[in-house]
């Protein structure tokens, strides 16, 4: 029995180290999320949402452009139908990012921790699970959604209240957080893999392209970023296959 | 014809719940085939770095600034700063470099 017992509790306080690394981790996604979701409640004051609708909202919903999207569509009255179409359009990129967790979730990972680490599919949460080496441990997201989640739906209430009070100055420096959040996920394996470094310099390079160039500046910033994704990383994976799934889990 | 506004946040999060979960609970094996396997390995990568860049640029108050962000970002990235520093540092390098470009009056 013993032996068992320790590898117990070996789990759990492994578990909770993970926990609280994520904690740690969601620092910056929360300074970020605060600075995004205030802008975003000035958009749902403005859409004739209340402060509890707008709380409601972004704890529910826990995206920016596609919340963007709907309060938008709310202060034009659209029909549900164009509600479901605009916000399968605005969050289609997590359903990608969904299909590239799913393989990196230890198989053996329960129903309930797909069902509930899925809800917090942002483009952060997901940035920071994927950014520690093998299986991803839900209890490190929990940690991170734990301190950022709650500012996200705070920060939008606020918004909502005292619109402008925040000084630009503040905004301006904590918008960033969270692009240099990205850096730090993607900038390491791009170290160590040469086709990582490459990949990021053409993503740059199209994006921004693709933000002036006719037709498609006039695309969404989401839908910009599926075409990109998905054009991007067919071609890299046609011209460089990864063969072994080892070689995956050294640079991730 | 109004419409309740609970029931457009209830559309909103229902729709972008489904679309969250629904790989994450139905793909519960590893995929085989080759191709897909390395399309969802660049995918992070790629969608972070596509969403990065020049989106930076815009954040901030002067490109410049979100500009002076991003290249120390990447510097410190590249020699192995944490998660936490390099987004700590990026917010920094803006307020300073901004305290210099829009002196407070």
């Amino acid at each position: 029995m013993k032996p068992k017992l320790l590898k117990k509790s070996g789990i759990l306080s492994e578990n909770f180290r993970a926990f609280y690394d994520g904690m740690r981790d969601g620092i910056p996604i929360a300074l970020g999320y605060l600075a995004v979701s205030f802008s975003l409640g000035i958009v749902a004051k403005s859409s004739g949402l209340t402060a509890f609708q707008g709380f409601l909202a972004s704890a529910l919903v826990n995206a920016s452009a596609g919340e963007y999207a709907g309060f938008t569509l709310i202060a034009a009255n659209a029909p549900y139908l164009e509600m479901i179409i605009v916000i399968l359009i605005a969050n289609a990129r997590y359903f990608l990012m969904s299909c590239a967790m799913s393989q990196r979730m230890n198989p053996e990972t329960r129903l309930s921790h797909r069902l509930l680490m899925g809800n917090y599919i942002t483009d952060e949460f997901f940035g920071l699970a994927i950014s520690r080496p093998g299986a991803i441990n839900p209890y490190y997201s929990y940690g991170a959604i734990l301190v950022a989640a709650p500012c996200w739906a705070a920060g939008t209430a606020i918004g909502v209240i005292a619109g402008n009070l925040l000084p630009l100055r503040a905004v301006s420096a904590l918008n960033v957080a969270l692009y240099g959040m990205f850096l730090a996920i993607i900038v390491p394996p791009a170290h160590k893999n040469k086709v990582i470094a490459g990949l990021i310099l053409i993503c740059f390079a199209s994006s921004y392209a693709a933000s002036w160039l006719p037709i498609v500046s006039n695309l969404s910033a989401g839908t910009r970023t599926i075409i990109l994704t998905v054009a991007i990383s067919a071609m890299a994976a046609i011209l460089f296959p990864v063969k072994q799934r080892k070689e995956m889990d050294n640079d991730l | 014809m109004t419409y309740n506004t609970y029931i457009y946040i209830a559309i909103m999060a229902g729709v972008t719940y489904a679309i969250r979960v629904l790989p994450l609970t139905l793909i519960r094996k590893e995929i085989k085939n080759q191709f897909l396997q390395s399309f969802l390995y660049y995918v992070p990568y790629v969608t972070l770095a596509v969403m990065t860049f020049p989106a930076i640029l815009g954040a901030t108050q002067s490109p410049i600034s979100g500009a002076l962000a991003l290249i120390i970002g990447v510097i410190i990235a590249w020699f192995g700063a944490s998660l936490f520093s390099v987004s700590l540092c990026c917010c920094a390098i803006v307020l300073i470099s901004e305290l210099l470009l829009f002196p407070p009056v």
